[in-house]
């Protein structure tokens, strides 16, 4: 990896390497059946960004913000936010705000649910991303605090 | 689809502005001025047509989001007194961003800044038009949240502080509503509070709704920072910006604490007979508010802790007449609650403007200033006489009201509490007079220039305001304050009219 000295041992890494895709597959996992099983945007979103403070504890800061920078991740949760206002705005479509304009479909299939699909990745989006920065700016002020 | 859907307008807009300003301001130059100052306006603008509208309809206004009916989705309700909170807010709202311009120019930062200005209007709103209880909860932490953000935005040493105790208030605060909440909801199955009036009247509710009452009069009463839970407001509001303590404590303390207690207390739990325990708590925690805040804002030597203590204060005003049940108590409560937001937002401005002139709000260090700040003496002139209660300004007239409705309703005790906390008032507005305006101008100020123009205007505005306040209470103003006594008194009326369909 970009630099061997900075995170954990090799075996944490190595093991690391292998489930950090899996973690982040199983937090988008419950973002897109949120409106089928327990789970949704929120709890989905926090195990996404879990996947990245993992990154980020095993690599090192760098690594991790070499994927995600602060200022990438700051707009992207603005972008989640508004995603999210726009869904709702998008019920004006069917005359009030939050209204489900979108085809129901079938229930219990995966795109069955109109707008609340949508709704679970906007949070999904600002949650995992803002969780994130959250994470990033504490490690950023005790690092400043050790200079 | 009706003309209701402004409501939803109501925080959209200022939710929108928010992440805009977030995610573009920092690349534009400009964006957030132009950005905050439209939507501010757009705001006041949609607030008044609101107004508007309810006298139209003569009734109260639904919106059902999500196209949802009452008991089940979530509604915003337009009624008087939303009506009248939802102007109060947006005016003040409007003019602390005109300030905020200039103002905020010495921090870093400024689209930080108007992001969470707008995340706290868009809160405000919300807590005033929502018609489920959850909801109101949602709306009073993202509005609590964004002022914690606000209060730390300098970040020396004493501001992240004086954040961390409102902090951990709030926070507690907020668990107590939390748990109220929960309770309420396991007891009547409903988060409509309009539906949850009805369910209290019909079913036997004399245990549980006094302990939901407590923690409810805990938890507001921290937002609202009443006497005993008024500690943390004396370091959260100095510490801020002086906009940012403009919005804090004329309108944040007043929408999540007060107009939260007026709804629950009076629109929700208007069943049973225990009523006027809660008048009497009200009553006698609003007399010991006036009082102990008074006591304590007239020995400090920094203005905007001096200040700061005056909300105690006058909080305890609102709450007293408020708590007298009475029509003409409740006018007057409600009356000086506007007022209160116009002078205090007016004062805690100018405190900023000397703060941004002469770099100190330092009682013992200034003086003299009203010969070079003239516009700012000026508007705290109006300001001081309009806290003070002299006669022909808005602040006369509410606390005449509030102290001739004790008298009316046989509490003389309490009426003789707002005569001396009225006499106190004055005497410490006397002593800022003094220190900062009058006297000697010293030599290191004889160079202080006048604030910038946009600053001056708001200012200004919020003075005539004050003037022009005290002509509210005649009969062709006196609708606007009839109609949302007339929410407070009418108890059940709320809820027939929200579950009836807005008629």
């Amino acid at each position: 990896m970009v630099n061997n000295k900075a995170g954990m041992t090799l075996i944490v890494k190595t093991i690391t390497r292998l489930t950090v895709g899996l973690i982040m597959l199983f937090g988008i996992y419950i973002v897109f059946h949120g409106h089928l099983s327990p789970g949704g945007g929120f709890a989905g979103g926090v195990i996404v960004a879990l996947s990245f403070v993992h990154l980020m504890l095993v690599f090192g800061k760098d690594f991790a913000m070499a994927k995600i920078s602060r200022n990438l991740a700051s707009n992207l949760e603005s972008v989640g936010a508004l995603m999210f206002l726009f869904v709702a705005l998008l019920g004006f479509l069917g005359g009030s705000f939050f209204h489900n304009v979108i085809a129901k479909g079938k229930p219990f299939d995966l795109f069955s649910s109109g707008t609340i699909i949508l709704s679970n990745i906007s949070i999904g989006l600002k949650v995992g991303v803002g969780l994130f920065a959250i994470f990033l700016a504490l490690v950023v002020l005790e690092m400043a605090k050790k200079e | 689809m009706g003309k209701e859907f402004i409501l939803s307008l109501m925080v959209i807009i200022p939710l929108g502005t928010a992440f805009v300003i977030s995610l573009f301001g920092k690349y534009l130059r400009n964006f957030c001025d132009k950005a905050i100052m439209v939507s501010s306006f757009l705001l006041l603008a949609l607030s008044l047509y609101c107004r508007f509208l309810l006298t139209n309809t003569a009734g109260t206004l639904v919106y059902k989001v999500g196209g949802w009916n009452p008991p089940f989705g979530i509604c915003m309700v337009l009624d008087g007194l939303s009506c009248f909170m939802l102007v109060t807010v947006n005016i003040v709202a409007f003019l602390i961003a005109l300030y905020s311009l200039k103002y905020m120019e010495q921090y870093t930062d400024k689209p930080k800044f108007f992001t969470l200005f707008s995340l706290m209007v868009c809160g405000m709103n919300g807590v005033i038009l929502t018609g489920d209880i959850f909801n109101l909860f949602v709306f009073v932490e993202i509005a609590s949240i964004a002022s914690y953000a606000l209060v730390a935005f300098g970040t020396e040493a004493e501001e992240l502080e004086a954040s961390f105790k409102y902090a951990i208030m709030g926070s507690i605060a907020s668990i107590f509503i939390f748990i109220g909440i929960a309770l309420l909801y396991g007891f009547t199955s409903t988060l409509n509070m309009a539906d949850m009036a009805k369910i209290l009247t019909v079913k036997d509710s004399f245990r549980l709704v006094p302990f939901v009452a407590v923690l409810f009069l805990m938890g507001f009463g921290i937002k609202a920072a009443l006497v005993p839970f008024h500690a943390w407001l004396a370091d959260a509001h100095p510490s801020a910006p002086a906009s940012i303590s403009a919005m804090l404590s004329g309108l944040l303390i007043k929408t999540l604490g007060v107009y939260s207690l007026v709804r629950i207390f009076f629109n929700v739990f208007n069943a049973g007979q225990v009523h006027t325990v809660y008048l009497k708590v009200f009553m006698f925690l609003g007399a010991l508010s006036i009082i102990v805040g008074v006591i304590l804002a007239i020995s400090q030597w920094d203005l905007k802790r001096l200040l700061a203590y005056h909300s105690v204060s006058q909080v305890g005003y609102i709450i007293l007449g408020i708590g007298l049940g009475t029509p003409l108590g409740i006018l007057g409560g409600l009356y000086h609650l506007f007022n209160h937001s116009i002078f205090k937002s007016l004062l805690f401005l100018n405190s900023g403007a000397v703060d941004y002139s002469a770099g100190t709000r330092d009682l013992k260090e200034t003086g003299g200033l009203a010969k070079v700040m003239p516009v700012t003496y000026g508007t705290s002139l109006f300001a001081s006489m309009s806290i003070a209660g002299v006669p022909p300004f808005n602040g006369f007239f509410s606390k005449f009201l509030i102290i001739l409705a004790c008298a009316q309703a046989g509490h003389i005790g309490y009426g003789i509490c707002a005569v001396i906390g009225s006499i106190l008032t004055l005497s410490s507005f006397m002593k800022v007079q003094k220190f900062v305006f009058l006297g000697e101008l010293k030599e290191k100020f004889k160079k202080v220039k006048e604030v910038p123009f946009s600053m001056q205007i708001s200012m200004i505005i919020l003075a005539v305001v004050c003037l022009l306040g005290g002509l509210m209470f005649v009969s062709p103003l006196k609708f606007f304050l009839q109609d949302a006594v007339n929410v407070v008194t009418g108890g059940m009326s709320y809820s027939n009219a929200v579950l009836g369909g807005g008629k």
